[in-house]
């Protein structure tokens, strides 16, 4: 057996979260979300939590486990020794109840990004496809494993102390369509801005905390040059504009 | 507010439905419920692919005769032929929309072989194709911001008047407020039951609702005996180890390291992959393999049960991180072995449902206005059972089919009757309200009823049936429903209630658990993945008919035949391997 500390908040009934503990089998196969669902199903149906997928695909079992923000799906029990293992909600969002934590914020920042391919002119028939070899699909294909877990933006401490700052997976995701051969924006207006691509001091920790690799600083990074270069281009009298 | 076109499920059939009914006409009010963000619906899930004929040498016809015979000739051949010509226009648009497929050297797209299919027609964006095109959907869903959504919204109950569906209640998640949503039309997309079995490939939230919600407003439910076990899940999670990992080349070997679909008329194996033969044929035959192997002595025992091996490690590490990376992720993450130097335990698992809400070529149910697409309807293309890869792009065909249908009718149909959404939104609410508040009386739990359905369906609605297990199984279920009513809640807030939501999915289960039993007693026969010991022949004579099952009177199923639609293939011999 193995002790869960599980951090508890029922709205009107709890003035603040409160930590309850209880034992779950040690199991070398279960992985911290298995512990949460034996809580559920066998010691305690009042318990709350999102999941779906437990392959690491949805991107809705993220939580703080002993600090760390993590898929709870595929992060094991075994992991963590004799325990106890502290199960917390995401830091740096809004509690609605017990491990559930309110993420509309960044979905909103995911859609203020543009996430679709901007193209002008005609479309193709739709007996036709956009060519693209594997080189130009590679250069963007990183940025597009993100499972909006939200595990980066719990981990940002720009984020934290700035909740305008458009953040980790936004700017992945707008780099992801930018750096796309068959999109034809820039995204410019958005991303360089002090919300945007500025606003990050560069501390990486969204990188690390990332399940997906898909490497958001990096993005974020190399858009900063885009846009260095950009602002210079578009001073200049024969520049863009 | 009374929307033109209500979407419950935000699943790949819902959010293109979606889409569709925007670009019918944007002034159209449309919306989405759905009981998890959209990008979190199972679509996300798949792995290996979407069929669709673009390859040189393939033709509709090919695609179209592979569906049907992989479908044990009972899937309505009108509704195939529809299907196989407009999935590549779908598969095309879904790459305008920014899909990253999977390419060519030359930069065209890339196609591979799959189970059951004779051609290469596969689209892939390496085996997360569900993923990548969940997010492209929903990403373009964004850009049109006519399309309300309700995230985190739970559908209870279709409101029906007059043989009319006027509007939805559901429940807010996040407040436990209940809602009716008045609409004139109402497509309902919410995915598979796999959850209704102990051992599944389905997310969490695969649990028949919309099944259930159709069923109950008096729409029968479709060949719900068929349900597809894939051959190859890994012990204990049920995770999907998706076909291209065969399709890339990969042997099912049993204990001995012998390739035994060599013995049950599936063909002769070859070194290199061969089409619609061995490790490529369909998977209603390579789980029943699975099944005598057992029988034979031929597995290995694990904790998990008795497994066969998938064997990966003559495909070298560079084919399998470029084809099949997440394959290789998912078992080292799970099952704590490499592909590339280990063989992979598997075991048959509860995967797909064949069967669903009863519909026409454009989705349209019996009822009024309401529609179905995806996994939840029964169209029926899938028949006995489904090829691998024809799932994701039925969502696409048939989601954007119900999306232009409803909104056609949409802007003909009357305003929603308003006495009926008020009057039944508030009887539902009572019902919803009585639901929570209650039950603290009861000794048992959701789950452990969830647990004993799950087990009952496991042993009678398996892979092979017999007239004794299932009649075992049907007067269970309906002990079970009854214990269900009285079972405890502990939970009676209102906020993120996910018991109370449990609860409501139990029932829904519990509904499609009933239907699958008594349509599968009802057919005395053998076809695709349904199996009777006790009927192991095909009987075209009979049961060249599709099962409808009603809710009758009493509240019981009661199972009618349709007779399956033929325009081209008369019924013939499945041959594999020869
Ligand atoms: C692991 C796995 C791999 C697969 N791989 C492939 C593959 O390679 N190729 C292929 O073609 N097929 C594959 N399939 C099958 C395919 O993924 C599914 O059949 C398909 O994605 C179903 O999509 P859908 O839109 O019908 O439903 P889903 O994607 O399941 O979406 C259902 C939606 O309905 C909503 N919903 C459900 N109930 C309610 C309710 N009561 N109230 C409100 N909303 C509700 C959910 O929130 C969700 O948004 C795979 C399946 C699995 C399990
Ligand atoms: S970038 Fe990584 S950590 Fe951030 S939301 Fe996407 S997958 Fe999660
Ligand atoms: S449950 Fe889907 S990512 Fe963990």
């Amino acid at each position: 057996m193995i002790t869960l500390q599980v951090s508890r908040y029922r709205p009107g009934q709890d003035a603040e979260p409160v930590f309850q503990d209880y034992e779950v089998p040690l199991r070398s196969d279960w992985a911290v979300l298995d512990g949460l669902a034996h809580i559920k199903d066998h010691l305690d149906g009042t318990l709350s939590f999102r999941w779906s997928c437990r392959m690491g695909i949805c991107g809705s079992c993220g939580m703080t486990v002993n600090g760390e923000p993590r898929l709870t799906c595929g992060t094991f029990l075994t992991d963590y020794g004799e325990g106890p293992i502290r199960v917390e909600p995401l830091r740096g969002f809004p509690v609605i109840r017990d491990l559930v934590v309110d993420i509309d914020d960044v979905l909103a920042k995911l859609a203020h990004v543009k996430p679709w391919l901007i193209r002008e002119g005609e479309e193709l028939p739709l007996t036709a496809e956009y060519t693209q070899t594997p080189a130009q699909l590679e250069a963007y294909k990183q940025y597009s494993m993100c499972i909006n877990c939200m595990l980066c933006y719990s981990a940002c401490p720009v984020y934290a102390l700035e909740p305008d700052f458009l953040g980790p997976a936004a700017i992945a995701l707008a780099q992801r369509y930018n750096l796309d051969s068959r999109d034809q924006g820039d995204r410019f207006d958005l991303l360089a801005t002090d919300e945007g691509v500025w606003g990050c001091t560069f501390v990486g920790e969204c990188t690390s905390a990332c399940p997906k690799h898909v490497d958001p600083a990096e993005a974020i990074q190399r858009y900063k040059l885009t846009a260095a270069l950009t602002s210079v281009r578009n001073l200049l009298p024969w520049g863009r504009s | 507010m009374i929307f033109d076109v209500l979407i419950v499920g935000g699943g790949g059939a819902g959010l293109r439905a979606a889409i569709a009914v925007v670009e019918a006409d944007p002034g159209l009010k449309v919306a989405i419920v759905s009981k998890v963000y959209p990008m979190r619906s199972h679509t996300v899930s798949a792995e290996g692919g979407a069929a669709g004929v673009i390859g040189e040498g393939d033709t509709l016809d090919e695609h179209a005769y592979d569906t049907i015979s992989g479908g044990d000739w009972l899937c309505d051949q009108d509704a195939v032929e529809a299907f196989v010509a407009e999935a590549p226009r779908e598969l095309i648009r879904l790459e305008h929309w920014g899909c990253p497929w999977s390419r060519e050297p030359d930069g065209r797209v890339a196609v591979r072989p799959f189970g059951g299919m004779k051609r290469m027609r596969t689209w892939f964006a390496a085996d997360k194709t569900g993923f990548h095109l969940l997010h492209t959907l929903f990403q373009t869903s964004l850009r049109h911001q006519e399309i309300q959504r309700y995230d985190e919204w739970y559908a209870t109950r279709l409101i029906v008047d007059d043989g009319r569906v006027h509007g939805v209640v559901a429940m807010d998640i996040r407040t436990g407020a209940i809602e009716a949503l008045a609409a004139r039309t109402v497509i309902l997309a919410t995915g598979g039951c796999g959850r209704a079995f102990p051992f599944t490939t389905n997310a969490a939230i695969k649990t028949g609702d919309g099944m259930s919600l159709a069923y109950r407003a008096g729409v029968p439910l479709k060949d719900m005996e068929f349900v597809q076990y894939h051959p190859t899940g890994l012990p204990f999670t049920g995770i999907l180890i998706t076909e291209a990992a065969r399709a890339e080349g990969g042997w099912l070997i049993n204990k001995d390291g012998y390739r035994y679909l060599q013995d049950y008329d599936l063909g002769v194996p070859t070194p290199t992959p061969k089409l619609r033969s061995m490790e490529l044929g369909p998977r209603d035959r390579l789980s029943q393999a699975y099944v005598r192997e057992v029988e034979r002595g031929r597995t290995a025992e694990t904790p998990y049960g008795q497994v066969v091996y998938l064997d990966l490690r003559h495909l070298g590490e560079a084919r399998i991180e470029a084809r099949i990376p997440f394959v290789r992720e998912l078992c080292r993450s799970y099952q704590n072995l490499d592909p590339v130097t280990d063989l992979i335990p598997v075991r048959p698992v509860v995967h797909y449902m064949m069967g669903g809400v009863h519909t026409d070529i454009d989705g349209a149910t019996p009822i009024r206005g309401l529609y179905a697409a995806g996994e939840t309807a029964c169209v029926s293309i899938n028949g006995a059972n489904r090829l691998g890869s024809n799932s994701l792009p039925e969502c696409l065909v048939f989601g954007a089919r119900a999306g232009a249908a409803a909104a056609r009718e949409a802007r003909e149909a009357p305003a929603a009757g308003e006495r009926a959404v008020r009057a039944q939104g508030a009887d539902e609410r009572r019902r919803l309200e009585h639901e929570r508040d209650r039950r603290d009386g009861g000794a048992e739990r959701i789950a452990d009823i969830r647990e004993q359905m799950q087990e009952t369906l496991e042993e009678a609605a398996g892979i092979y049936r017999t007239r004794d297990a299932l009649d075992k199984a049907a007067n269970r279920i309906a002990e079970l429903r009854e214990r269900a009513a009285a079972a405890r809640l502990d939970d009676h807030s209102t906020a993120f209630n996910t018991e109370m939501v449990a609860a409501l999915e139990l029932s829904s289960m519990l509904d499609v658990a009933e239907t699958i039993v008594a349509c599968a007693l009802n057919r005395e026969e053998s076809r695709g993945a349904h199996q009777r010991s006790d009927f192991p022949a095909r009987d075209d004579g009979r049961f060249l008919a599709h099962s409808l099952a009603y809710r009758g009177a009493d509240g019981g199923p009661r199972v009618e035949l349709l007779p399956v639609t033929i325009t081209r293939w008369p019924p013939g011999e499945r041959v594999y391997g020869r």
